[in-house]
């Protein structure tokens, strides 16, 4: 298993970036925390190793502006969890964050590998 | 949206715990099932999620506005220290209530009085008209509060003026509502045509009056009344409109009544009915002013066009004023004529209106700076209290600070727990204030003179007391937390373990305070001490005459339809009928009443030259001298032989005889008095020698005084004046006097009063300047004298040990007590000599106020340092007993 460490996320590009994920994620259907973690480290072939703990205050801030929204529901083994899930305002922002990082990427690489 | 999450954050961390815990239990599920253990299982999880504290605390914080979490975190610590010491609390709570419910209640008077606009549209567009100069010399015939103008002057300002949109004049006059009998006087206003359109006031009901109803020589004008008239006298039932109104024995029909607001222009009244100034013949009969170019009775007040200033409206008025005022010359004597002639009309604001109660406004700013040093007091009270109480955590705030606590944190929350007391405390005081102010409008009022100020708190009354929760909290508050928080940890924490006595530095703050109550609060105490004696003064001063036992009646023969020649001898007739009534002692009539309010003067040539100086003149029946307990000093009383006719006789009072003959015996002595020229001038003969005699105001020295029969040309008039010595019940004197006056003419209205009550009216300033100031002095000495037993009993407490070891040493307990003694006998000699030197300085703004004494009286300053030292003494002598009484060996075993 390639570790690259348990790095905490820091910075705004990364905290961005979980953001992106965690809306990804969420664009697939309703999940509770447990699960989009989960979720991002085998999506991303567990390169990204995401603190779980450190998943709750995105998830907050995210709810907070209003691109997700949460309810309490029932997990797959019978447990109470909260569940989050898109709303048209997070899809609309999906759309947008992942153009965005596709241009960030781009001219990253414009820089990094010049042609 | 913030706001409405941080009221509910301590739900939104539940949640999150919850949630946290959900977690949890999904990775503890998903870990057994990958075949841990129980235990690995929890670990691993737990590892996993990191700390789930940490996380809760950062979502906390992101739902908070720090700020005022912390501020609420303060304010709860704040009450909660309160809570532990009630009786702090309470004092604390109670000392700031009271000195701010004073000062906000000096304020709200002031407001209402002098600040606050009056309540019509665009109060500020609102000017004066009257005559330049501060106190122009006028000649004449004057009526009423507020007589600035004549109507001759008046009708000319109306019809020349260009400053004004539209301008109107009103003058204040009580009428009668009764048919005939005892009186019941209404407060009334004449006002010319143009009053409510100036001041823009709609009527509530039917119509106000307009241009078209002020038409000279109106017979059955129409009236307005107000909301508080109409609810008193018509229960506010819409009948009342076209309502017949009988005022003064006219009839006058009801047209409208005016909102609840709208009072005048008078502050500090409340009209009840406006008439047309056309009206005013039909009150006055004969004697009205309206074609009189000496009736001064009138005052006007302009709404300034758009665009032009009152400094612009003064000067265009004083451009136009000559030629009114040679038109309307009347005969005066050469000197006056000149004055007269000299007279230039000017502008003043008017937005606040007039008032004749700004004669306490002096009174009333000498209060509100008594309130102020009272709060001072409080406050420095206050200060000395927390600094106790900082000094005691001394080290609980040591360790915080050597924990790493930041300075200005520990800080504001000592200042919060003084934030809480000053808002309590200025809250009580507001309530407080608005109670106070009531009481004393009340008593402000007397029986003929009816005082409404309205004293509702307006937002200048609520920033007033919001500045001074803020500069009584900064005062007491910031200090001691400064204070506090400047310790090095280590010195205190060392310091506070085995403390022999304090040091110097440390009480030095404490010191000053104490000694800034005691010379702030003798400043108070001198004040008080002035203005009680300056009441004892005016109350026990010789009027030159006696007091008690003397009735005034006022019968107003107008409406008994008697011409003027045959007036004198109905007055006559009902005077002898009068002192033949069983229990009347004596009566005498008399056109002054002395402090009546009214007064005549007459300029004399003595010896053949004309005196500057005017000489008071009054009209007076035989036996005036007896009623009035003031037998004459020499020559003879005025008899039935001195009528129209006989030789003019005159009886003069000693400073008369001082004045005008050097002291010598004036009977038999002559003078004349100074008429205008082409009118003769008739020659007096002194036949009697009187006391000195109190004339217009008490508090002014006696001065010559001239007293001469009503038989011998007294201006005409259809009042008579009586004073009546009587021990019979008042109730039964006056009632006997309305039936007499009833038997003469039906029509006949009669008003009384007791000398003693008039007298009592006359001193409401010195009387209201007594008692509160006798109230804030009591206070402040009070409040100082805490402070005080709080500084002693601190410093006995700090030096419990200091004090135990001498006394095992072998001091006894005089000595101890000696000690104690002598530091508060220092703080307070501090205290008394600046204390001193202050009121010496602060009784100089008072000097007008007083009578009879000096603002330095050596008497009244030793006084009042003797009783407060005396009560600050007795109040050390506690704390000191208390040191005495120590056991050593407790003392020294403790700590």
């Amino acid at each position: 298993m390639p570790k690259r460490g348990n790095a905490p996320i820091q910075g705004e590009l990364l905290q961005g970036t979980l953001d992106l994920l965690i809306l990804k994620t969420l664009a697939l259907g309703p999940a509770h925390g447990h699960t989009i973690a989960y979720a991002i480290e085998h999506r991303s072939e567990d390169v990204l190793q995401v603190e779980h703990g450190s998943l709750y205050p995105a998830l907050h801030r995210i709810e907070d502006r209003g691109w997700i929204s949460s309810f309490w529901g029932t997990s797959e083994n019978n447990r109470r969890a909260r569940y989050y899930r898109l709303t048209p305002e997070g899809r609309k922002q999906l759309t947008e964050q992942t153009n965005r990082w596709d241009e960030i990427v781009k001219a990253i690489n414009r820089v990094l590998r010049p042609a | 949206m913030a706001f409405s999450k941080f009221l509910r954050r301590g739900r939104w961390d539940d949640e999150r715990a919850r949630e946290l815990e959900a977690h949890l239990a999904i990775e503890i599920d998903a870990n057994l099932a990958r075949g841990m253990t129980p235990q690995e299982a929890r670990d691993a999880a737990r590892r996993k999620l990191g700390n789930t504290t940490l996380v809760r605390e950062e979502i906390y914080r992101m739902n908070t506005i720090a700020f005022l979490e912390a501020l609420i975190q303060d304010l709860r610590y704040g009450v909660r220290l309160l809570r532990l010491n009630p009786g702090f609390a309470a004092v604390a709570i109670l000392s700031l209530a009271l000195g701010v419910g004073a000062n906000a209640t000096m304020f709200q008077l002031l407001n209402a009085l002098r600040i606050r606009t009056l309540p019509v549209a665009q109060p500020e567009q609102l000017a004066a008209v009257r005559i330049a100069g501060d106190n122009p010399n006028r000649a004449g015939s004057f009526n009423g509060r507020h007589a600035v103008l004549t109507n001759p002057l008046w009708e000319r300002i109306r019809d020349r003026q260009d400053a004004f949109s539209s301008v109107f004049a009103w003058a204040s006059p009580t009428f009668d509502l009764s048919a005939g009998g005892e009186s019941r006087p209404v407060d009334g206003l004449w006002v010319s045509g143009e009053f409510f359109n100036t001041l823009a006031v709609r009527p509530m009901l039917g119509r106000v009056l307009t241009a078209a109803d002020d038409r000279r020589g109106c017979t059955a004008p129409p009236a307005v009344i107000s909301y508080g008239f109409w609810q008193r006298e018509y229960g506010g039932s819409a009948a009342a409109l076209g309502h017949a109104l009988t005022l003064d024995g006219n009839p006058y029909e009801i047209v409208g009544i005016t909102a609840p607001g709208f009072f005048g222009v008078e502050i500090g009244r409340h009209f009840d009915v406006a008439v047309p100034l056309c009206a005013e013949p039909l009150s006055r009969g004969p004697h009205s002013y309206l074609d009189r170019n000496d009736g001064w009775f009138l005052a006007a007040i302009g709404r300034l066009k758009p665009g032009w200033t009152v400094e612009k409206a003064a000067a265009h008025l004083r451009a136009i004023s000559p030629p009114m005022f040679k038109e309307t010359l009347a005969k005066y004597r050469p000197e006056d004529e000149k004055s007269y002639l000299d007279f230039r009309l000017g502008a003043i604001p008017a937005g606040t209106g007039v008032s004749s109660l700004r004669e306490y406004e002096r009174p009333l700013w000498l209060l509100l700076a008594t309130t102020v040093m009272v709060l001072l007091i409080a406050c420095a009270n206050l200060a000395n209290l927390m600094l106790a109480r900082a000094t005691a955590r001394e080290r609980e705030i040591a360790v915080r600070l050597a924990l790493g606590a930041s300075r200005v944190r520990i800080g504001r929350q000592l200042v919060a727990e003084s934030v809480l007391i000053a808002v309590a405390g200025a809250g009580a005081g507001a309530v407080l204030a608005q109670w106070l102010s009531r009481v004393l409008v009340a008593s402000l009022a007397t029986q003929n003179d009816r005082v409404f100020l309205e004293v509702a708190g307006d937002w200048r009354v609520f920033s007033f007391i919001a500045m001074l929760a803020a500069a009584t909290c900064l005062l007491f508050g910031l200090l001691p937390a400064i204070r506090a928080t400047a310790t090095a940890p280590g010195d205190a924490m060392k310091a506070g373990s085995r403390g022999t006595t304090d040091t110097r530095e440390r009480f030095g703050l404490r010191r000053v305070l104490v000694v800034a109550q005691v010379a702030l609060s003798l400043v108070l105490v001198v004040g008080a001490l002035l203005f009680v004696r300056t009441l004892r003064n005016l109350v026990t001063l010789d009027a030159g005459f006696a007091q008690s036992d003397l009735l005034i009646a006022v019968l107003n023969f107008q409406r008994a339809g008697i011409p003027d020649v045959r007036m004198p001898a109905a007055h006559a007739d009902l005077l002898d009928r009068l002192r033949h009534q069983p229990g009347m002692e004596d009566a005498a009539k008399v056109r002054n009443v002395p402090v009546g309010g009214s007064f005549s003067n007459r300029d004399l040539i003595v010896g053949g030259v004309a005196r500057r100086e005017s000489v008071n003149f009054n009209w007076i029946s035989d036996r005036y001298f007896r009623t009035m307990s003031a037998p004459l000093l020499a020559g003879r009383d005025i008899n039935e032989r001195d009528t129209a006719t006989s030789q003019r006789v005159a009886i003069v009072t000693e400073s008369f005889a001082r004045v005008f003959f050097g002291g010598q015996n004036p009977l038999g002595k002559t003078f004349q008095i100074d008429e205008p020229p082409g009118t003769p001038k008739p020659v007096y003969e002194i036949v009697g020698f009187a006391r000195d005699s109190k004339y217009n105001d008490l508090r002014d020295p006696f001065e010559p005084l001239v007293y001469v029969p009503a038989t011998q040309n007294e201006p005409p008039g259809s009042t008579l004046r009586v004073v009546v010595r009587s021990r019979l019940p008042i109730t039964q004197a006056t009632s006997t006097i309305t039936a007499l006056a009833r038997e003469v003419h039906p029509s006949i209205v009669v008003e009384f009063r007791t000398m003693q009550s008039q007298l009592r009216d006359s001193l409401m300033r010195e009387r209201l300047m007594a008692t509160l100031s006798g109230f804030f002095g009591a206070l402040a000495a009070l409040i100082a004298t805490i402070g005080l037993y709080g500084v002693m009993s601190y410093m006995v407490a700090r030096r419990r040990n200091e004090i135990g070891i001498r006394m095992a040493l072998g001091a006894d307990r005089r000595e101890v007590v000696g000690m104690v003694m002598r530091e508060a006998g220092r703080l307070l000699g501090a205290g008394v000599l600046v204390g001193l030197v202050a009121s010496i300085v602060a009784a100089r703004a008072a000097s007008t106020l007083l009578f009879g004494l000096s603002p330095g009286d050596p008497l009244t300053l030793l006084t009042a340092a003797a009783v407060l030292g005396a009560v600050a003494m007795v109040a050390s002598y506690l704390p000191a007993l208390r040191a005495s009484r120590l056991e050593p060996t407790e003392a020294l075993r403790e700590e």
